[in-house]
Formats: C-alpha cells, sequence, structure tokens
C-alpha cells in the first residue's frame, strides 16, 4: 500500500500532497516538512530509499523518492511495495506529466494542481497502484479533458478567455525544469 | 435561463480561478496569510451564490488552500453540492476535495450515499470512474455496507477501466466492511482472469493486500497464483504474485519446493533487476521456511548471494542498499554464506552513503567471529572518531556494544579489552547512550568474577577524572556512566587500591550537579567504601585516620542531605546519622569496621530482568484484595503525590538492569530509531574533506614526524584498547608457538614418520583461547521460569477483522455456503435487513457485536406469545428435545465422517476418524503441492503436513461446537431452570430453539436425506 504521495520543491513549498489515510491539516504540514528535512539533505548520489520518518507510518514504512530539477516526488509505502517498483512508478508519472503538459516544469504543477491530481487518480487510486501504462494513463486523461472542454461550450467560453489574457503575462520565470535527465538512472524496468 | 447562464459566467469572469489564487499568493510574499484570509473570505462568499460554477471554482481553490495547510472542512456541506452537480467538470471537482478533506469523522459524508449510487451505475464511465477514485480515499462503514453490492456490480462491467478500478476499491470496502469479503470473494478470485491484464493486475494487487495480513486464509489460491506466475510477462503481477508467495511459503513449506525451480529460472533469465530482487527474496524466505537441507539448497543459497553481491557491487546507490537488506535476510539461516563477502561488507562501510552504512552495519553483527571481533570493533572505533553527525556516531556506538555483547559475549576472549573499549567510548561527546554503556560495564562486572579487579581500577580513575568526562552534566547522557562506575566501585570495593582517593572522588561538591538518581548511588556507594576504607585503617591500627574519614564523611553528607531529590535526600540522612554514631564510638576507642562492613556483606547476583514477573505468587495472597478500608473517593488528592514518586523510581531503576538481553536491546533500538528518526539532521551531508583525504591513497607514503611529547596526551591511567589488540595478536602468537613446541616435542617424542601433518595455516576458532579463566555468570531465574516474550499483536488491526475463512466457498465443497444474512445488503432490503438478523448464524468472528444486541431485543417481542402457550407445553417438548438431541448427535456422527470430530462439552468426548478426504478444493491444493518436484537424491519425503486440512477446517468446527455447548448447557442446567422466574427460562428456552433451527439448516444443505426429518420437527416450533 502506497501512505501518502508527496511532491514539494528543493524549498520545501508542498505542490501535491496526497494522502491515503486520515491526517488533520496540520499533521499532514508537519509531515511535509519533517519529509523535506529528510530528503533535502540527501546527495542526489545516494540511494532513494529511506526508513520512514517518525510521524509517517514507522518501521514497516518506507520513503522512495526521486528528485528531478527543482522537485521532489516521495512516496511512503509499506513492505507489500517493490522498492525498485515505486521507483519506476514515479518515472512514469513524470514522465506522464510531462507528456501531458509538454515539458512539464514545476510551474506546471504549481498552477494547474487540480490537473495533476486527476492524472495521479489514474495512476494510483486509494493507495495501491492502478495503472502502469504510461500510453494508457494518457488516453482516460485526455478523453476527460476533452469531456471537460465539451461541456464548457459557450458558456465558458468568456472566462477562458479572460484567463488566457490574465495567463499572457504569467510570471516571466525561466521554465527551466525539466525531466531531460530522468532517463539515466532508471533501474531496468522491463517495459509493461 | 440561457441569458442567466451567461450572466453567470460573465460574472465568474470577475472572480479569481485556481491560477489567479496561486499568482495572488506568490505576489503576496510578506502577507501571505492576510491575503489568503481575504481569500477565504471571498470563496465564502461565492460558495453563498447559486450557480454551481462558481461554487466548484471556490471549492477548487479550497482544494489548493487545503495543501497549503488551511483547514476547509466547513465547506464539506458545499463540497457535497458540487459533487452532485450533473456536470463532469464539476463532479470531478468535488470528487477532489471531497477525497483531500473528508474522513470518517466527517458528519455529511452520510448525505452522499445516494449520490455515490447514481454515480457509480451512471451511464457515463467517467462519471463511475470519478466517483470511484473519490470513494476510495473517503469510504466509511457505513458507506461500504451501503455500497458493497453497488460496487460488486462494477467488478463485472462491460469497461475494463471500470472494472480495474471496482477491483481496487473493494479492498477498501473489506477493510471497512469485513462482512463483505465472503460475498465478494469468489468474483474477486474469477477476476484473477479477466481478458484486461490492468483488471488482472488489480485482483493481484488486493488478494495480495489480504494476504498478506491473513495468509493461511489464501493458501488454497497459491495453485492458480502459481499458473499466473509461470504465464504472465507483466512484470508488476509478477513482482506482487512473487512477493505474495514469500508471505505464504511459510505455511506450506511443500510450496516452496515446488516455487524454487521457476523462481531460479526467472532469476537466470530476467533483465528486470526490480524483478530479480523480489525472486532471491523469495527463494530466501523459501530456504528460512525449509528446515532440513535439500540437496539443491546450497545452490540456491549461493545463487542468492551470488547474486546480491552483483547487486551491492553494483555502482547504482538503490541497488547497493536493497541488496545490503536482502543479505541481512540470509544472515539470519546461513550466515556462513554471507561471511564469505565480508570484505565487500566492510567496504560498505565506508560509504559516503550513510542508509547504506547503516544497512552493512546491521550486517556486520553477524559477522563477527572471535577471531576478528577485535579487528571489526578496531575499525568501528575508527569510524566513531570519524563520524561527524552524533546520529550516526550513536548507531555506531550501539552497535558496537550489540555485537560484543551478542550471544552472552560468546565472542568477546578478552574482557580486559573490552572494559577498555567501553571506557573509550566515554569519551564519546554528546552520546546519548550513556546508560547503554553503563548498564554493559556493570554486567561485565557482575558476571565475568575474573574482570572485577581490572575493571574497579578502571571504573577509580574514570571516577577520579569524572569531569573530564561530563563537561555539561545535566543535560549529557554520558554521565549515566559515572552511575556504574559508582557501583562498581562501591561493591567490588575490596579490589580498590586506594580507596581512601576514591571516596574522595565521590564526596566532591561537584557531585551534586549530577542527576538525582547517580546522586543517590554516589551516595549509597561512598558508604560502602567508607566501610572498606575504615577495615583497612583500624587493621594498620592507626585510630586517627579512621576517626579522619568519618569526619571526611560528615563534612560532605550534609550536601547531600540538602538535595532536592528524595532519594538522595533520605539515604544521605541515614548515612550521615549512621556515621555520627560511628564517629562517638570512635572516639570511645570501640572497634567498628567489622559491623560497619557487614552492612554490605554478601554478595549481589545478577537477576534476569524478567525474573520478577515469573515469581509465583505464593498460595493464599490475594494481591487485589484491600488490606485495610478502601479509601473514600474524596481521598483521591493523595494519589497525587504517589503516582509522581513511582514515576521516579522507573525513571531511576532503567540503569539497574544488569542483563540487557536480546529483547530489551531492540526495545532500545527501536526507541532509539523513533528518536534518530525524530531528529532533523538525521541525514549528513557529504563526507568532511577529512575523510577524503584519510582515503586518499597513498597517504601511508607520507613521512610522518613522530612527535615526542613529554606529557602523553591521552588521559593518564585510561587504557587505550588498540593496545589490546596488538597484545592479543602477541598472546594468539605465542601460544602458537607453545603449541608448535609441543607438537614438536610429541613428534620427537613418538617419531612416528608421518611427516608434515599439521601446517600453521589460518587458526580455527578452537584454537583461540579466552585470555582470562571467564566465568560468566548466568543470570538467576526462579524455576519453572522461561524467558519466553509475550506475542504481542496490535488489536486494533482492521486487517484482524479480514481474517475471514474463504476456502469453502466454491460451489463443490457447499458446507458453508453464504448464509443469507451474509449476502451483501441490497437498497431494498435495507429495511427488511433488521427484521432478518435473528437469522444470522454463528458466525461470531465476523458478526457485528451491536446484531446480537439486535437479535435478543426482536426475539423477546416476537415470541412474547407463543411463549405463554409454551409454558405448558415444556414439559412436552423437553421430551421432544432429548429426542432432538439424539437424532442430532447421530448426523452430527454422519457428518463427523465427512467434515471434522466433534467434541461434545458433557464430557463424552465423541472422536470420530480423522477425514481422509476433505473439500475438493483443499485436496486439490494437496494434489498440487504433493505433485512438487521431489529432489532427486534419495532424501524421503516428508509426510504430507496437515496444514492446509487445519485451516480450512478449524472455523466450522468452532461453530458445531457452539451448538453443541448451548444445547448442552441447556440439559445440563435443565433443572436449574425451574428455579429462575419463568420469563427467562421462557426466553432461554426460545434461544435454543433457534440455535437448533440453525444447526439443522446447516446441516440439511449438506445432507439432503434429513431434510425432510428435520423440517418435520421443526414445523411446531416456528409456528
Amino acid at each position: 500500500m502506497i501512505k501518502a504521495i508527496l511532491i514539494f520543491n528543493n524549498h520545501g513549498k508542498p505542490r501535491l500532497i496526497r494522502f491515503y489515510q486520515y491526517f488533520t491539516e496540520d499533521m499532514q504540514q508537519q509531515i511535509i516538512r519533517e519529509t523535506f528535512h529528510l530528503v533535502s539533505k540527501r546527495d542526489d548520489n545516494v540511494c532513494n530509499f529511506l526508513e520512514g520518518g517518525s510521524l509517517i507510518g514507522g518501521s514497516d514504512y518506507k520513503l522512495i523518492y526521486r528528485h528531478y530539477a527543482t522537485l521532489y516526488f516521495v512516496f511512503c509505502v509499506d513492505s507489500s511495495e517493490s522498492e525498485l517498483g515505486i521507483l519506476d512508478l514515479i518515472q512514469v508519472f513524470v514522465e506522464t506529466l510531462d507528456k501531458c503538459f509538454e515539458n512539464v516544469c514545476e510551474l506546471d504543477l504549481i498552477f494547474h494542481m487540480d490537473k495533476v491530481h486527476y492524472i495521479l487518480q489514474e495512476v494510483v487510486m486509494g493507495g495501491m497502484v492502478l495503472e502502469t501504462n504510461m500510453n494508457e494513463i494518457v488516453a482516460q486523461v485526455e478523453v476527460q479533458n476533452r469531456m471537460e472542454k465539451s461541456e464548457g461550450g459557450l458558456s465558458a467560453a468568456p472566462a477562458r478567455a479572460v484567463s488566457a489574457v490574465k495567463n499572457m503575462n504569467l510570471p516571466e520565470i525561466p521554465r527551466n525544469i525539466n525531466i531531460g535527465d530522468i532517463n539515466i538512472k532508471v533501474p531496468s524496468l522491463s517495459p509493461f | 435561463m440561457a441569458l442567466k447562464i451567461v450572466k453567470g459566467s460573465i460574472d465568474r469572469m470577475f472572480d479569481k480561478n485556481l491560477q489567479d489564487l496561486v499568482r495572488g499568493i506568490r505576489n503576496h510574499k510578506e502577507d501571505e496569510a492576510k491575503y489568503i484570509s481575504t481569500c477565504i473570505d471571498e470563496i465564502k462568499q461565492e460558495l453563498k451564490q447559486d450557480n454551481i460554477a462558481v461554487k466548484a471554482n471556490a471549492v477548487c481553490k479550497l482544494t489548493y488552500l487545503q495543501m497549503l495547510g488551511y483547514d476547509v472542512s466547513w465547506a464539506a456541506f458545499n463540497i457535497v453540492e458540487v459533487m452532485s452537480s450533473s456536470k463532469f467538470t464539476y463532479k470531478r471537482i468535488g470528487y477532489l476535495a471531497a477525497s483531500q478533506c473528508f474522513h470518517e469523522s466527517t458528519d455529511v459524508i452520510m448525505l452522499t450515499t445516494n449520490q455515490i449510487r447514481k454515480d457509480l451505475s451512471s451511464p457515463n464511465q467517467y462519471d463511475t470512474g470519478v466517483a470511484l477514485t473519490g470513494l476510495s480515499c473517503f469510504v466509511t462503514p457505513d458507506l461500504a455496507r451501503d455500497l458493497a453490492n453497488d460496487i460488486m456490480t462494477l467488478m463485472s462491467h462491460t469497461k475494463p477501466y471500470i472494472r480495474k478500478k471496482a477491483v481496487l476499491i473493494m479492498y477498501k470496502v473489506f477493510l471497512k466492511y469485513p462482512e463483505s469479503l465472503r460475498p465478494a470473494f469468489p468474483r474477486l478470485k474469477e477476476k484473477l482472469e479477466d481478458p484486461d491484464p490492468g483488471v488482472q493486475s488489480a485482483a493481484v494487487n488486493v488478494i495480495c493486500e489480504l494476504a498478506r495480513r491473513n495468509p493461511k486464509n489464501y493458501l488454497s489460491l497459491a495453485p492458480l497464483f502459481f499458473k499466473l506466475m509461470t504465464s504472465s510477462t507483466n512484470n508488476w503481477v509478477l513482482i506482487k504474485i512473487i512477493k505474495l508467495f514469500g508471505a505464504l511459503t511459510p505455511l506450506e513449506p511443500r510450496l516452496g519446493k515446488k516455487l524454487i525451480e521457476p523462481l531460479t529460472n526467472l532469476i537466470h533469465s530476467t533483465s528486470a533487476m526490480s524483478l530479480l530482487y523480489e525472486c532471491v527474496n523469495t527463494v530466501i524466505a523459501v530456504l528460512i521456511s525449509l528446515s532440513s537441507g535439500m540437496p539443491n539448497h546450497s545452490a540456491s543459497i549461493q545463487l542468492c548471494v551470488q547474486k546480491l553481491r552483483i547487486l551491492i557491487e553494483d555502482s547504482d546507490q538503490n541497488l547497493k542498499y536493497l541488496g545490503l537488506l536482502a543479505m541481512s535476510k540470509i544472515l539470519k539461516t546461513h550466515p556462513k554464506s554471507v561471511q564469505s563477502h565480508k570484505d565487500l561488507i566492510l567496504q560498505c562501510l565506508d560509504d559516503k552513503d550513510e542508509s547504506i552504512r547503516l544497512r552493512a552495519l546491521d550486517l556486520l553483527y553477524g559477522m563477527v567471529s572471535k577471531k576478528n571481533l577485535m579487528e571489526i570493533v578496531k575499525k568501528l572505533m575508527l569510524h566513531v572518531d570519524k563520524a561527524e553527525g552524533t546520529t550516526y556516531r550513536d548507531e555506531l556506538l550501539t552497535k558496537i556494544i550489540d555485537i560484543c555483547s551478542q550471544s552472552n559475549y560468546q565472542y568477546i576472549t578478552n574482557f580486559e579489552w573490552y572494559i577498555s573499549i567501553l571506557v573509550e567510548l566515554t569519551r564519546l561527546e554528546g552520546t546519548r547512550h550513556g546508560h547503554l554503556i553503563a548498564s554493559q560495564m556493570l554486567d561485565v562486572a557482575i558476571r565475568v568474577k575474573a574482570i572485577r579487579a581490572f575493571a574497579v581500577a578502571q571504573m577509580a580513575t574514570l571516577l577520579d577524572n569524572a569531569h573530564l568526562l561530563t563537561g555539561n552534566m545535566q543535560r549529557n547522557g554520558i554521565c549515566e556512566v559515572s552511575y556504574a562506575a559508582a557501583w562498581i566501585c562501591g561493591e567490588f570495593s575490596e579490589h580498590l587500591e586506594n580507596p581512601m582517593q576514591t571516596l574522595e572522588a565521590m564526596l566532591r561538591p561537584k557531585v551534586a550537579t549530577l542527576p538525582g538518581h547517580i546522586q543517590a548511588v554516589y551516595v549509597q556507594n561512598a558508604a560502602k567504601l567508607f566501610a572498606t576504607v575504615l577495615k583497612s585503617q583500624e587493621g594498620n591500627t592507626d585510630s586517627t585516620a579512621a576517626q579522619e574519614t568519618s569526619q571526611l564523611m560528615i563534612e560532605r553528607l550534609p550536601l547531600f542531605v540538602q538535595s532536592a531529590n528524595l532519594e538522595v535526600q533520605e539515604r544521605a540522612s541515614c548515612i550521615l546519622q549512621l556515621v555520627k554514631y560511628i564517629q562517638k564510638l570512635q572516639q570511645k576507642d570501640v572497634e567498628v569496621a567489622e559491623e560497619v562492613s557487614a552492612l554490605f556483606a554478601g554478595e549481589l547476583n545478577p537477576v534476569a530482568p524478567k525474573a520478577q514477573k515469573k515469581v509465583p505468587v505464593p498460595e493464599g495472597l490475594d494481591l487485589d484484595a484491600w488490606i485495610n478500608e478502601p479509601p473514600s473517593e474524596s481521598e483521591s488528592e493523595d494519589e497525587q503525590p504517589k503516582a509522581i514518586f513511582t514515576k521516579e523510581e522507573t525513571k531511576h531503576s532503567r540503569p539497574r538492569h544488569i542483563e540487557v538481553d536480546e529483547k530489551e536491546l531492540a526495545r532500545r533500538r527501536e526507541a532509539r530509531k523513533q528518536e534518530q528518526a525524530n531528529n532533523p539532521f538525521y541525514i549528513k551531508a557529504s563526507p568532511s574533506s577529512q575523510k577524503v583525504y584519510q582515503d586518499t591513497p597513498g597517504v601511508e607514503h607520507i613521512p610522518v614526524v613522530q612527535i615526542d611529547l613529554s606529557v602523553p596526551l591521552k588521559v593518564p591511567g585510561l587504557p587505550m584498547s588498540d593496545q589490546y589488540v596488538k597484545l592479543e595478536e602477541e598472546r594468539r602468537q605465542k601460544e602458537r608457538a607453545e603449541k608448535k613446541k609441543k607438537e614438536k616435542k610429541k613428534r620427537k617424542e613418538k617419531r612416528s614418520g608421518r611427516g608434515k601433518k599439521h601446517d600453521s595455516g589460518p587458526e580455527s576458532e578452537e584454537d583461540i583461547t579466552p585470555a582470562h579463566m571467564v566465568d560468566i555468570v548466568t543470570e538467576e531465574m526462579p524455576e519453572n521460569a522461561l524467558p519466553s516474550d509475550d506475542d504481542d499483536k496490535d488489536p486494533n488491526d482492521p486487517h484482524k477483522a479480514l481474517d475471514i475463512d474463504l476456502d469453502n466457498l466454491g460451489e463443490m465443497a457447499g458446507r458453508r455456503p453464504l448464509a443469507d444474512s451474509e449476502k451483501l445488503p441490497v437498497r431494498s432490503h435495507r429495511a427488511v435487513e433488521a427484521a432478518k438478523s435473528p437469522g444470522e448464524d454463528g458466525d461470531a468472528e465476523t458478526v457485528a457485536t451491536q446484531q446480537p444486541k439486535k437479535k435478543s431485543g426482536k426475539d423477546k417481542r416476537d415470541d412474547k406469545k407463543k411463549d405463554k402457550d409454551k409454558e405448558r407445553k415444556k414439559s412436552k417438548d423437553e421430551k421432544k428435545k432429548k429426542k432432538h438431541k439424539h437424532e442430532e448427535k447421530e448426523e452430527d456422527l454422519l457428518r463427523g465422517e465427512v467434515h471434522e470430530p466433534v467434541v461434545q462439552s458433557e464430557g463424552i468426548s465423541q472422536v470420530a476418524e480423522l477425514p481422509t478426504s476433505t473439500s475438493a478444493e483443499v485436496s486439490d491444493l494437496d494434489f498440487w503441492l504433493s505433485n512438487a518436484p521431489v529432489p532427486s537424491n534419495t532424501q524421503v519425503e516428508s509426510p504430507p503436513l496437515p496444514l492446509p486440512l487445519i485451516s480450512s477446517v478449524n472455523t466450522p468446527l468452532i461453530h458445531s461446537m457452539n451448538y453443541w455447548s448451548v444445547i448442552c448447557c441447556f440439559f445440563s442446567r435443565n433443572l436449574s431452570l425451574y428455579c429462575l422466574p419463568m420469563w427467562i427460562s421462557d426466553l432461554f428456552f426460545c434461544l435454543v430453539l433457534i440455535f437448533l433451527t440453525l444447526v439443522f439448516f446447516d446441516t440439511a444443505s449438506s445432507l439432503k436425506g434429513h431434510i425432510t426429518l428435520s423440517s418435520s420437527i421443526l414445523q411446531p416450533s416456528s409456528v
């Protein structure tokens, strides 16, 4: 079982949190802080597993994380999940994001947290792995987006136009976050 | 209408959407909280509007704020509103928000049941999908009960997208509503062979999760999984199945034998590291479960170790970590095969990655032998010096102590060396494990008699230099060591060279800054020392010296009498009065030394930590009975000081554990890990430059100028453990030389023409003799006491409820088919459900506790009428009942042949033959397992274990026993029933009737021939 999925940046700012077990909001923030402290202290060339923090789980739980450019993707899992399998799942998830957002960067995650959630929902459901085939995930996400668009129809058009205008002057932060180098260190898990 | 919509959306144009909110927050870095609070106000306004689009937008923003840590549960009702929108877009927003912030105690959840049911049956598969995803996050027992049936139907939906989601969510439903497991299981099992790989994978996933907690119920699925394992190409599925087998093999060794071959094939063939790793893990589990040596046993273990070595040698840190992790599993059963890779593991100790170093440390534990212990510990001591973080250093410290003290100091040949290692460890600054070192010192000093003189000398030096090793006493954990030092010096004071000096050291004013429990030990042991000193001084007939000593005590002790700590105060004032009295006697020239030392005569023996608990309570002693009248409620304030005292007491007594056994250590390790994990500085930055410097090759060649210091740098008197390594080496060399001499002598004497028999190869374990004649005193335990540890499982584990027998669900078995009451509640049945519950059979493990209550209440009302009639008929019925019982017995005998022996509680134990054949499925499994490829050599196959039989049989056995005990109970208490008030006996009577009915239904389904009979008997009672 996956107990929690956290995405935060190099400064510990949460970009997406998904707990599959109930914690109060304060506790959630505490867990994020603790996890960030644990993870951010580690070099990039050390292993991606951590014995779970004290707040989340305990001895049976492990933190499995990957660090992409400015973002940390952390999965908290118990012993029924394969460590390397989860690492691969993170990779699948990030690559899916990359496909859905066309060269994903941190800004995409910041401004479209809801969409990231919808994508994640196609990968993991209720703490269990739902789908690992990237094409399948992308296909399902796209169908749902299309539905959303068609439903919006005419009535949503003005709102969309306004938001398009607003988005023109999105903060001029360079879109420097990509996952160019992610294919390097993946332990070879043959394609599903 | 259209106009209204357009107007609404134009309004919406000027509302903030999620992007605007995020942007706003980013632009208000300084006053973020203020900005957000205005945003929340806006959101509250938006939520009040009628337009669902505005509401959805507001809810979407709330979801974002929830992530930032704001409690948004106040909007729960609005979230439900958005969830019930007919548009997919808004529905999705609503469900997302719900899944993020709803939980079991959210009260609006109960409003959602019908909405979710509607969505689940929506023609649009994505509506259903969104509802399932949302539900998986906030399902409650009520929702699970009400929706279980709908989800069950979805498991055979035409779209695989829905099927796989429905299958996955069933696990959550089982957790919240365990009663659904039995009815849903057959369909879940079907899904294992679903044509869609996604659905199949989901089903495997769910069953693996279930089986992990209660593996024995899923043994019968082994053949199916085996088929999947050999046919599937999906690595995810394979990994899950292989992990599942890892959990099943300990229950069924024959399964392991069958698995070894395909697993080894997979290990050889797969290119995926994750799969390889899991295969190795499961092979290890199999090998652990196989107790006896199989011929290809060692081959498999070799293969595993070899593959793991490849992983550890890999440059990928992840593989290295996992390799070490798996290695430690092998270590437990096959230490020999791991020991051959010592080089590799020692190498990992130098790794820059702390996680890897910690794993390697774990492995070291099993690698030590008498021969290499000193060498390994020396290496670890080097690491201790180099380690820059206290956490890692503390870990090293505990590991050193673990390694040395394991299996009763089995590997320590020289205890002087060990004591000096411990003393060296006390020089660590800021460690939290002072108490661990202290308990080791105490343990060794007490149990190894030969070492006492040395230990006392060391401890005396420690006490003398106490100020050196305890800088800031209060905060420093290391001061615990002085507790041990003081005690050892006091208890074994006869070994002290200069007791007077030690006594003075113990009575220094600075001692008063130590924690209370340590001061108490100081005071007590000062008294012991005082006795020793007096004895020696009186022996010299030097009465003035003795009087001076008393004077010293009288001068110093008042400091402790003033202590705030009760324990210290009490001891100090007692001893002070004693010394004053002694002084009086001394002034009268009375010899007191003998009497004073008699106070502390006798030797303390080590006691096992659990010994106290095992002492049986003497007969006639009732610890729960009040000695005096219990105090009245108003006196409860008196409890307060008592509680404080006991609390302190436990704190103090902690270092007194003189025996650190495995469990204790494990517990401490656990606690330490907890603390360590708490520490945000757990992971340390890159290795220090110092280490890099030391690692650089060729450093040895740089000439090092020997600085001739006239003053030794180390604290005088403190031993250096390194010298022992050398000494030990020399000693061994000498021994070897002596041995050789002897051999030569022998050879000379014998002059046999054998030639060179022994070449001086590496010495074997037995050759190393301990330096001291070590007499390790074992702890005392009361008779008949076993150091067993109680198995404690978490009683709150939700998976406990899922321990449900699933084997006999198949159509063939028919032994315990689904009872009506077990079927999942369907919507239309809800109203009737309560009335149905009396029909619940004795499925005691799964039935919720509230139901029996309902039952009795209902029965009372329903049966009141009948009861009156029956009162008169009672005697008649009685007879019938007896007949009834006989038939029952007969039936059961018949049944027993097929099923199981029934034990009667009347005292007549009815022994039926052990079943030769049980349900088809079980025998299937047996057949499948016995087909396991038997190893080619002559090894006799182990007799078939009755394990699967038992696991499938025990539940019905218990049930029929329940019925019987009730019936028998009824008849045996028959007479007394007449004395009870009428209505109680009536009630009881009815209950018995209902039970009987159940028994008959139960048996009737398996024995058709008896149906007519039983129903005819039942007629009168059911009217």
